[in-house]
């Protein structure tokens, strides 16, 4: 336990962190046109973390059994290995990006790049490695180290 | 015949996993492979005319020049007819030996993909190929002598065998590079053409005559071969004497036509030949285990076999082709006997089994008849052989000189222990004992355990009864191998004197078999293979224990010394050495802002090189991360600056959660010359890194690749901030490998705290938070 928690830090999380959520997602679906993508996206989702874990707040809360931080690594890193082996399915060199363009109403042209994808998976790896960091050096401050225990 | 080795594949994968609670059916189909095998091979390998040659390749790394080759001669054809005939009787027999349960189906599976590794090994075209397969039989003999896994024994045989044999197949690996880069070629043939020669070459030849002998159980690598006897009986017949353990003899009869002639292989052969068959044919003497005796007898007979096909005399190599056919018939009868007593009685000890051979008088007398042959009686095969060996040695002295004399020493006294332990073997088993109990027949021995050995031993005879007609059929295989490698075999070769040399041999060496006692002790021997092996064992898992220990001692500050030293060698050597570019357009600073930024981050550091605090260094090298961001971003990279803020904000946190198990201050620093070292150190790496980043920005030959991803990143990536197209397609399996090893590291990290924090809780501590 390191000190008393802060009020402020603990209000403040309450709003900041699913706002930082957010702006991270979008972060790294626009990395591709502008600054951002998947690693830095990652980080600002992991900077959510940091606060929410100096505030003292549980940092995996309910979700703690089904998304342990290693489950988070564990499907980045699936993602990112699926995205770069589809392409030689159909022929094509690891990691090509195929680009799909619709033509939604009302919104215009929507364009997806494959390679999107593969960020998302870097994306929920580098959570994955914050969390695992911050859980495995530092101490839960509500959960008792025999969860953090079980990775 | 590429789709005979499938064919082999295919029914064992069937037989390993769906077939695998039907594995007599498996046997059948195996048993189809091998008789469709050799019907395919005689209409390949033969023409009305004569022999014929037919050859296959398989690109299988085109780019690298590396495909499989696979060349049907006549040699190969002998090769393969005895791999699958063998193969064919060994898993009939086994059908009766095994109860049809899962370790019989592994059997079966590993069985029939041995024989397909093993017809491939001898149909290779060259070095390289055969060295591929040459590595799948060490793999797949591993399998079969740990076959019974519960046992330890079994386990540690099938280590020793395959450790044994591996190392060899190094040797040749490294000879096989040897060739390929001296020569240009591995194949057999090419070789043959060119004759080369130098000390490389004979370097390699050495390595590959190393890689031989440990496969073919030559002295001083004979002592694996034994221990294999662990294995299941057949497994032991088909492998351990018959087919995988000839290998060796294959290669060397390949390559000594070759490089027979040079001095250095013609001793090695001879010698370890020599010994082999010595050391083998006294260890047989001393057996009481009827199995380890015919194990023994295989590795004296390996040694014969060794002399006569690495010798490089014509004349030996064509009494190396015929002898390796005798001795795979006779010797293959022997053990599956051995395997059928073992199977009625319930024993191999040859010091208690009395009276087998009234109540089994069939396997008895064949038995005998193959013994007969092994001892090289008339009219048997191996009579027809030996002698044939023996006229060729009784020569070799006009030939080769004293090597050829040497080996007619430690022939003749071989072919006296073979004969000793022939008789010893038959007394033995089917004796009647005057001081034993009779042994009790729990069962007689169904068909299937007998007809193969009926069919072997009835071999030995008609091939020795009939020895020129026989002699003939190895013509095409011998003069393959080396063409003036003619020979003849005969029933009745005339009084001569390798006939009055036989009969000495074969009169003392029956008085000897005859008179020695079965329960002999043999005198614990100072030296043998089998500790030199332990000994080496231990000694490389103690001195890899030691190396580590130095190598990995713990201490992050000697890790950091070591890395620093080196990569500070690195840059001065590479600062002395290259021929430095010219330094152009120096700019110190490209606004008073960034001047401002790169000293605030200069004093930062320099500070935390005498702050006595570490949360206070911590802070400023979290200070110096940030200017190196402002930087990026008065260069307009918003993406490096995002980054950098982030992974500094980051790593910082994580940094003072570390801290917090550490003391606040740092140790006391060292002292005198380990201090005044280490600021030279430091100074060196700051300097040399420096220096280096000034010239390499200078030293540009080729044009930036920049341009073309900035041109290629919207119509290929779809993108327009390059940098991320760069991350995610351009160099996305750079990425890939990155975010590897990040989790990797976190995962690393994760589990060492962890496991520390268990063996606190463990031995009681307080747990540190």
């Amino acid at each position: 336990m390191i000190g008393r928690r802060s009020v402020i830090l603990t209000e403040a999380d309450r709003w900041l962190f699913p706002v930082v959520l957010l702006v991270s997602v979008y972060i790294t679906f626009r990395g591709h046109n502008a600054p951002g993508g998947g690693f830095i996206g990652g980080l600002i989702a992991g900077a959510a973390f940091i606060i929410r874990y100096l505030a003292g707040t549980p940092l995996t809360h309910r979700w703690h059994r089904a998304l342990n931080p290693t489950t988070y690594i564990g499907v980045g890193l699936a993602i990112a290995v699926v995205t770069a082996l589809v392409p030689l399915a159909y022929g094509d060199a690891l990691l090509e990006s195929a680009i799909w363009k619709w033509n939604v109403p009302a919104i215009g042209e929507v364009k997806v790049v494959s390679s999107s994808i593969f960020d998302l998976g870097v994306y929920f790896l580098v959570i994955g490695v914050v969390l695992l960091s911050l859980i495995s050096l530092g101490a839960d401050p509500i959960h008792d180290d025999e969860a953090q225990g079980e990775l | 015949m590429f789709v005979l080795l499938f064919a082999h594949f295919i029914v064992a994968i069937a037989a390993l996993t769906f077939l695998q609670t039907r594995p007599r059916v498996s046997a059948v189909l195996g048993i189809g492979v091998f008789v469709a095998t050799m019907i395919a091979t005689l209409q390949w390998g033969t023409t009305p005319n004569g022999a014929a040659v037919r050859t296959e390749k398989w690109e299988w790394l085109g780019e690298l020049g590396l495909s499989i080759d696979l060349r049907l001669d006549s040699f190969a054809v002998m090769m393969v007819l005895i791999i699958s005939a063998l193969g064919a009787l060994v898993l009939a027999y086994s059908v009766a030996y095994f109860d049809p349960d899962k370790t019989t189906a592994r059997f079966t599976g590993l069985f029939i993909a041995f024989a397909g590794v093993m017809s491939g090994l001898v149909m290779s075209a060259d070095l390289f190929t055969m060295f591929i397969f040459w590595e799948l039989t060490s793999v797949l003999s591993f399998l079969l002598i740990g076959l019974n896994s519960e046992s330890g024994v079994a386990r540690a045989s099938a280590l020793r065998a395959l450790l044994v044999t591996g190392a060899g197949g190094l040797c040749l690996l490294a000879g096989v590079a040897l060739f390929q880069v001296e020569v240009g070629t591995t194949s057999f043939q090419e070789l043959a053409q060119k004759g080369p020669t130098g000390t490389a070459i004979t370097v390699a030849a050495i390595l590959v005559l190393v890689g031989a002998f440990t496969k073919s159980a030559q002295f001083p690598f004979h002592f694996w071969l034994p221990g294999a006897m662990a294995a299941p009986t057949p497994v032991s017949a088909y492998l351990h004497s018959a087919t995988m353990v000839k290998a060796g003899i294959v290669l060397m009869a390949r390559m000594s036509p070759i490089f027979g002639d040079l001095d250095i292989w013609r001793w090695l052969v001879v010698l370890a030949g020599g010994i082999t068959m010595i050391l083998g044919g006294v260890r047989a003497m001393y057996a009481t285990d009827a199995k380890l005796l015919l194990a023994h007898s295989t590795v004296s007979q390996l040694g014969f076999l060794g002399i006569l096909a690495g010798i490089g005399i014509p004349g030996a190599t064509y009494a190396a082709v015929v002898h390796l056919a005798a001795h795979a018939v006779f010797k293959a009868a022997l053990f599956l006997s051995v395997g059928a007593v073992d199977h009625a009685v319930g024993s191999r000890d040859i010091r208690t089994l009395s009276g087998v051979g009234r109540q089994m008088p069939l396997v008895a007398t064949l038995a005998t008849l193959s013994a007969a042959s092994m001892a090289g009686m008339i009219p048997l095969f191996g009579f027809a052989t030996k002698e044939k060996a023996l006229a060729v040695l009784l020569k070799a002295d006009d030939t080769v000189g004293v090597v050829g004399n040497v080996a007619l020493g430690f022939v003749v006294v071989g072919a006296v222990l073979s004969t000793a332990y022939s008789v010893r073997f038959i007394r033995g088993v089917f004796g009647t004992k005057k001081d034993c109990a009779p042994s009790r027949v729990h069962h007689a021995p169904s068909f299937l355990l007998v007809a193969p050995v009926v069919l072997l031993s009835i071999a030995s005879v008609v091939a020795g009864i009939f020895a020129q007609q026989t002699g003939h059929l190895f013509d095409a295989v011998a003069t393959t191998l080396s063409p003036t490698a003619l020979g003849k075999l005969a029933l009745w070769p005339g009084v001569n004197t390798a006939l009055v040399v036989s009969v000495i041999v074969v009169g003392v060496g029956a008085v000897i078999g005859a008179l020695v006692p079965f329960a002999l002790t043999p005198r614990a021997l100072p030296v043998t293979g089998d500790k030199v092996y332990l000994w080496l064992l231990d000694g490389i898992f103690t001195g890899s224990k030691k190396i580590t220990k130095y190598s990995q001692n713990g201490s992050l500050h000697t890790y950091i010394v070591v890395m620093l030293s080196v990569m500070s060698a690195a840059l001065v050597y590479s600062l002395v050495s290259d021929q430095l570019p010219h330094l152009d357009n120096v700019v110190i600073a490209d606004s008073p802002l960034q001047l401002g930024v790169v000293v605030l981050g200069i004093v930062f550091a320099g500070v935390v090189t005498f702050t006595a605090h570490r949360f206070v260094a911590a802070l400023l090298l979290g200070g110096v991360g940030f200017a190196i961001a402002v930087i990026f971003a008065l260069y307009r990279a918003p993406d490096l600056a995002l980054t950098q803020i982030l992974v500094e904000t980051i790593v910082l946190v994580v940094f003072l959660l570390v801290l917090r198990q550490l003391p606040s201050k740092f140790e006391p620093s060292v002292k005198g010359a380990v201090r005044t070292g280490h600021i030279a150190l430091s100074l060196v790496v700051g300097v040399g890194v420096s220096v280096f980043a000034l010239l390499v920005g200078n030293a540009r030959q080729a044009p930036s690749v920049g341009e073309e991803y900035i041109a290629r990143s919207l119509p290929e990536g779809g993108g327009n901030n390059v940098v991320n197209v760069i991350l995610v397609d351009f160099r996305g399996v750079d990425t890939l490998g990155e975010i590897t090893v990040l989790a990797v590291a976190a995962l690393g990290v994760a589990n060492l705290v962890n496991m520390a924090r268990r063996q606190h809780r463990a031995a009681g501590d307080e747990v540190p938070q």
